[in-house]
Formats: structure tokens, sequence, C-alpha cells
């Protein structure tokens, strides 16, 4: 039984500071500060972060946005970098340099760019030596750092900036990478993919498990970019449910091997409830494209079912 | 009590480290540096020493580990060679800008292509604009004194550099040589424990490390990351005078052999100083007046005392084992000659590259250079500026 | 030695600057302002709001502080009017009016 309470929640302090230099309706730090609410108010914590748009904007010299240590060393290291810094509490702990009653909880965040892809070694790595941390993915589904380029976790027929749509083109040809699934073949005791909901228990309840589970864990978890994804602004919560209601961002956890759906819709939207609301697929509602969203459903559909699968075993 | 002993290179590095017993190594293994890691594992697996070991997955991530836990606030250090270097060049630029100081071993290897598993210096020569300092030793003994140096240099409030260690592929890091180690206790004295003041781990005193910065801020911080290299060159002749106390051996920004009157004087890096060292013994012999000067501090680069060195020879050899391909000679050989010019010495020099990829470097190639050097200003006989030893060359064709 | 942010500004000369450009404080970016970024502006009708506290996880800016499990008047110092608050209020307490 869960006894979550927003109200109690949301009256620990807060982690992240104000002044960032985040777009105004960024996903991004909406779950960087649930995630890190999951911490116990008592306990330390020292944030890694891969390059990206979070890392620039929330350590802007002199301006750390973070109340906790934070370290930010390249694109394509997150993983291994915080790695170092669990190993150092490990070897300091050991030889008696850090007060016994000083707990330290380790968390690094990285975009789809810097964990799906150029980060996807480092993260590997990371998750195979089994560090006692926390690897959070906030995908919004494209390089947007630098511009909305297309990443491994880019949906189909997005259209990118270097997959445009044109008369040639249709936007991106490839289906996104499953990241969560391959991080749960590393074995690590959690993976779960989440993303923001009404009241964010699930994000929460993931949170907290991922960083107080002894080992590598891993959260995936969707972060609309009103940049990229060309949406009304405000409406950042509308998009997260059809992405979860159409079934196109499910939300599960793989807790110790064993597969758990989180939600199952009562009714599955289709998928053309949550792409209408977003410019980058717009050219797939011309008319002579539906065969485009009949293969984007057949995708959500394979995928959907997959997953029913692996949470039945 | 000095111990007296036979190990390769790699086995003093190991015993040096063993003895230091730094907090944390993350490492990645490549010829010919892979033993030092297989050492240092031993070591830990029968409790002689107990650093924390991450076995990463790359030379980059090596390098971003050990960022991440000596900002945390633990003495850290990796092992490499050649292409691992290469992997790791973003990272040597952040370790020294972050101000880390890290140390790094490196075992010099050639650079590939053609992939290639022997001695030059060009993997070193590579990371010579990434902000760290970089010692190069002639054998086991220097390698294993000058890693013994390097924490004292790096964590020193003046400096907070990241620091190189260099020796010779296999010539050095394989070759089992003589050698004096001196006792766990006076290594852990001189070295002492690392007390940093401020780290990601210091509970109630957050920090943050790796912003991103405007250029009002970020040419301001290049500045002050090369003062702190500049005032290295004042403490590691400190530490050197330090270690001389506990080891008896000199140390210095480079080594003068035989060079009060010399003539004609080889400039040289590494290994191959001993087979200088041998020649200059020999046409000693023969009366001819000539000397090495080994650089054993590339960074920060001693041009001044370089300079002042050489102010009183006629011409100059400068040694390079490493091709720059800038179409103008070696790294060394642009440095040492702009160094001269800077500082008003006008003697003759000339530019050899040699020992490429493991490429033999004999006694007899010593005499010829300083043949050519004599022939050059006592018979006016022209020398070319940039040149190869020991290079395989179609014969000219006869008149 | 911590650093005291008020001391680093875009004129001080490279000596004053931190080593490594490092931070030896937390949550310094509160003394720059993103409130100018602001095109509309929320505002809270009290009258009709029932604290369910739905819009505090949802604003990226951290700008709706929660004390004792009731949320306060927004942070203008650093809101920069995304209208995400507004738009999940349940209750039309929180209004979007246009400029800052």
């Amino acid at each position: 039984m869960s006894n979550y309470s927003l109200k109690e929640i949301m009256n620990k302090p807060e982690r992240l500071a104000p002044g960032h230099r985040m777009c105004a309706g960024c996903g991004a730090t909406i779950a960087v500060r649930a995630v890190l609410r999951a911490l116990d108010e008592k306990d330390r914590a020292v944030i890694g972060n891969a390059t990206g748009c979070l890392e620039v904007s929330s350590f802007t010299y002199p301006y750390t946005a973070w109340e906790d240590s934070y370290i930010h060393n390249a694109f394509e290291n997150a993983g291994a970098t915080l790695s170092g810094v669990e190993t150092a509490y490990k070897a300091l702990k050991k030889k008696g340099r850090l007060p016994e009653d000083e707990t330290f909880k380790f968390i690094t965040f990285g975009g789809d760019g810097g964990t799906y892809d150029i980060g996807f070694q480092s993260l590997s790595g990371a998750m195979e030596r089994g560090h006692d941390m926390v690897y959070v993915c906030y995908d919004n589904g494209a390089y947007m750092n630098t511009g909305i380029q297309r990443s491994s976790a880019t949906p189909m027929y997005a259209d990118t900036t270097t997959t445009p749509v044109g008369s040639q083109s249709n936007g991106k040809m490839q289906n996104r990478k499953d990241l969560a699934s391959i991080i749960a073949d590393h074995d690590v005791p959690y993976v779960a993919q989440t993303t923001f909901t009404r009241d964010f228990k699930d994000l929460h309840e993931k949170a907290r498990k991922a960083i107080y589970t002894e080992g590598a864990c891993f959260l995936n978890i969707m972060t609309p970019c009103p940049r990229g994804w060309r949406y009304n602004t405000p409406d950042i919560m509308k998009i997260c449910r059809l992405a979860v209601e159409t079934c196109y961002w499910p939300l599960f956890e793989v807790d110790h091997g064993k597969w758990k759906l989180s939600y199952e819709p009562k009714k599955k939207l289709p998928i053309e409830e949550f792409l209408r609301e977003q410019g980058r697929f717009k050219h797939l509602f011309k008319p002579g494209n539906e065969d485009l969203i009949a293969q984007f459903q057949a995708e959500v559909d394979r995928r959907w079912e997959d997953l029913l699968f692996k949470c039945s075993r | 009590m000095a111990i007296k002993d036979r190990m390769s290179g790699n086995e003093a590095v190991a015993y040096a480290i063993r003895q230091v017993n730094p907090d944390v190594m993350p490492a990645f293994p490549i010829t010919p540096s892979t033993e030092i890691p297989q050492m240092v594992s031993t070591y830990i697996a029968n409790g002689e020493m107990d650093t924390e070991f991450i076995p990463v997955e790359s030379e980059h991530s090596s390098m971003s580990a050990a960022i991440g836990s000596e900002a945390a606030g633990a003495r850290s250090l990796t092992a490499t060679s050649s292409a691992g270097l290469a992997l790791m060049w973003e990272e040597l630029l952040l370790a020294a800008s972050n101000r880390m100081p890290l140390v790094l071993t490196l075992v010099n290897r050639t650079l590939s292509g053609p992939i290639n598993i022997n001695c030059d210096h060009s993997d070193g020569m590579g990371a010579r604009d990434t902000g760290w300092i970089q010692i190069y030793a002639e054998n086991n003994q220097e390698a294993y004194d000058n890693f013994i140096q390097a924490y004292p240099i790096a964590e020193h409030a003046d400096v907070h550099l990241p620091v190189m260690v260099c020796q010779d592929g296999f010539i050095t890091s394989h070759a089992v040589e003589n050698i004096e180690l001196m006792e766990d206790g006076v290594v852990k004295d001189f070295v002492g424990e690392y007390e940093p003041e401020e780290y990601l781990l210091n509970p109630g005193k957050p920090i943050a490390v790796g912003p991103y910065s405007v250029s009002n801020y970020a040419m301001e911080a290049k500045k002050n990351q090369e003062i702190a290299l500049e005032r290295s060159k004042e403490v590691i002749l400190q530490v050197a005078e330090a270690f001389e106390k506990i080891s008896g051996r000199k140390y210095g920004l480079f080594e003068e052999y035989r060079t009060e009157d010399a003539d004609y004087i080889m400039l040289i890096m590494g290994s191959a100083a001993g087979t200088a060292k041998q020649a200059v013994d020999d046409l000693r012999l023969q009366g001819k007046k000539v000397g090495v000067v080994k650089l054993r501090v590339f960074r920060p680069f001693p041009a001044k005392e370089l300079a002042k060195a050489l102010s009183r020879c006629k011409a100059v050899a400068i040694m390079d084992r490493c091709e720059s391909y800038n179409g103008n000679g070696g790294p060394l050989g642009s440095e040492v000659t702009s160094g001269l010019y800077r500082n008003k010495v006008m003697i003759e020099t000339v530019n050899y590259i040699y020992g490429l990829a493991g490429r033999d470097f004999t006694v007899n190639e010593v005499y010829d250079v300083f043949a050519q050097l004599e022939n050059m200003i006592e018979n006016g006989q022209q020398a070319e500026q940039y040149q190869y030893i020991g290079l395989r060359k179609q014969e000219a064709p006869s008149e | 030695m911590r650093t005291d942010v008020h001391k680093i500004n875009e004129q001080t000369p490279h000596e004053e600057l931190t080593e490594g450009l490092m931070m030896f404080a937390g949550g310094t970016s509160k003394y720059f302002q993103t409130g100018e970024w602001r095109t509309s502006t929320p505002v809270l009708h009290e009258d009709l709001c029932k604290q369910c506290l739905l819009c505090a996880p949802v604003c990226p800016d951290s700008c709706i502080p929660v004390k004792e499990g009731k949320r306060e008047d927004f942070d203008y110092d650093h809101c920069k009017g995304c209208g995400i608050c507004a738009a999940v209020c349940p209750f039309d307490a929180i209004e979007m009016k246009e400029g800052r």
C-alpha cells in the first residue's frame, strides 16, 4: 500500500534553485525537481550531468541551480564520471575520511543524446559494473541543445533539423531505440520508465526505488520539449497524459528482473490523439499520409503487446 | 635504507603506486602500459594496498572516472599508452581546466597508423597542449622517482594541475634493470595524506564543478590555468630538492651531462638519452667537446633555462622521437628553437627525427650527428635543418 | 574558502575568479533573476485556490513555494510565465495575464 501524499512531498525543501536558464515550460527541470524530491531530506547527494540543455542552463558560471554538490564533465561520460565519484565515496568511507553518519546518494542526469547515443558506452559500463547510483535520462527525443537534431530516441516520422520533412522526406525513417529494455538486459536491480502524471506519484515512487535500491539503477523519463515538439507550451501535462493513454509511452518498471506494468489505460486512445498536438508530426495529417499514421500505430501496438507479454511472465 | 632490486619500468611504477596507495584507480588495458593496472590489481587482491580499482570500459571513461573521483576528494590516478591517451584527449583538457591534481602514468608508444606497439613520443607530444605537467624518465629508476614526486607537485596549492609521468614503452617499461627503492614509510611520509580544501563529498559544503562559462569568464579562467602551469616550475624544483634529501638522487627541469665546455650538444628526452651519454663518453675519449642535455620536464617548457644552458655551445642537435606533420620539424625542434630565438641565443641547430615506432637508435648514429654538427661549424658544410635518422632511402643515382 | 557569488561578475579580474571556475557554494542561481523573461504572468486568485498543490510540481522553475502544506504566492523574480500551472489548475484559480 502506498502512502504517497503530494502535500507532504511538496513540503520538502527545494533542491533545484530557480534562476536557471532553461526555456519557459521546459520538461527537463520538472523531471529533475521530481527526482530530487525522492531523496530523504537528511541524505546528501552528488549530482552528475552530461552536457546538454540542462547542464549549460543550470550551471552557468557563477550561478549553480544545484543545492547539492554537482559535477559536469563532458557530453558522453556522465556514467563514467559518476562511477568515479561513487567509487571515491566507497574509498573515503573505507579509509574513515567521511563521518560515519553521513550518507551520500549519486544521481546523474543526461538527455537522450548523452544517454541513448554518445554516452551509451559510458552508461553501459557504469550499469554493468554495478555502481550504487541512479542514471536518469530526461528523454525529449532529440538533440535539443544543438537545435533539435534527430537522436536514436526520436520517434519515427518526427520532423527534426537533420530529418527535415520535405518533398522527398517524411521525417525520421527509423523507430526509436527502446533504451529502458536495453538497460534492463544489463540485469541491473531496477529500471523504470515514467513521465509526468497528475500528482507525480508514479515518477516519485520510481525515483525513490531507484535511489534507495542498492546498485546501478536507471530511470527513463519522457520530458516534452515545447520548442522541439512544437505543442502549446502550457499543455505539457496533456501531452504526457496522451503519451501514456495512447500507449506511446507506457509506464513500467523492471524490479530485479521482474517486469511490471505500472498503468494500463482502460481504453487505449488512437495514436493520432498524441501526434495531433505536436508540430513535429503536422505533415502526417496531410491527405494521403494516412498510411504513415497507420504504420506509427502498428509500431506502438507491437511494442505494447510485447510489453504486456514481458509483464505477464 | 635503500632497497636494491632489479625491476622493469612498469614494475617500478606499480611498486611506487603500491607505496603511495592512492584512493581510486580507474584503468583500461593497452600495450605496453597494461602491466601497471595488472600489477596494481594483484597488489589489491593480495591485500598489499587498498586502492579502489575501477575496471572501466575505455580510456575515455578511465580519465572521466578519475576526474570524478578526484573532484569527489579522492587521490586518483590512471595509466595508459598511445591510442588510449588519444582517446582521453578531451578529458585530459578537462582534468587540467577543472584543476584536478591527478596523476597519469604514461608508457610512451607510437600513435596509429599503422598500428604498432613500440616506443616513440607521439602520444605524449600529442597531449602537449592539454595543460598537463609532463615529466619524462630515462630509465626505471627515474620512472619510479618521478612517480613519487608527482602528487606533491600536482597537489601543491600553487599548482592544482594534473601530472603525466612518462617512460618509454618496452625500452624502459619492460627491460629489467637495477633499481634503488625506498622504504614504504619513507615514501608515505614524503607524499603525505591528501587533504583537499573543497570537494564534492564534503558534507554540508556543496561545490559545483564544470560550468558553462560565457566569454567574459572563460578567457580569464584559461589565463589562471596558464599561471598555475608557470608556477609549477618552481614547485617541481622544490619537490626535487626535498626528494634529494630522502633519496640522494638529484633532479631538475633537465639534466646537463658533460656540457660545461661542450661545443656540441645533443638535446634529447627519454631512454635514448642513455645512448647519447654513452656516445658522448666515447667521443670525449677522442677529445671531442660534446655533451647531452636530457629534458626531464617538457611541460611547463623550460625555454629560458634551456636557452641559458645551450648559450655557450656552437651547435645543438634537437632530437625528436615524434613527427609533427607540420612540414617543419618535430615538437622539440619547434619549441627549442623558438626558446633560443626569444632569449637571443643565436646558435646553429639541426632537428633530427629518430626512433619512430620503436626504430633502434644507436651509439653510431649519435657519433654521426655530432660529426655533422662539427662539419657544419668547422667546415661550413650545410646540414639539412630537419632530417630523419635511420630511415631507409633509395640510393642516389650515380653520375 | 566558500565562494560569495555577489563578488563575481563579468568585470571581475582573473585573479579573483574561482579556481577552475568551480563554485564553492550551492544554489547560487537564485541570485539570477529570470522573471524578466516573462511575457505573461500568472496571477493567483486565492479565493478560488483549494490548495490541492497540483500546480507546485509542474513548475519548471521552482517558483511556487510550498510551506506547511500550503502554496504561497508566485516567485515573480524567477517565474518565466510558461503557463503550465494555469493549465493544470482544476479550479481556475490561476489566471495568465498579458505582460509582466
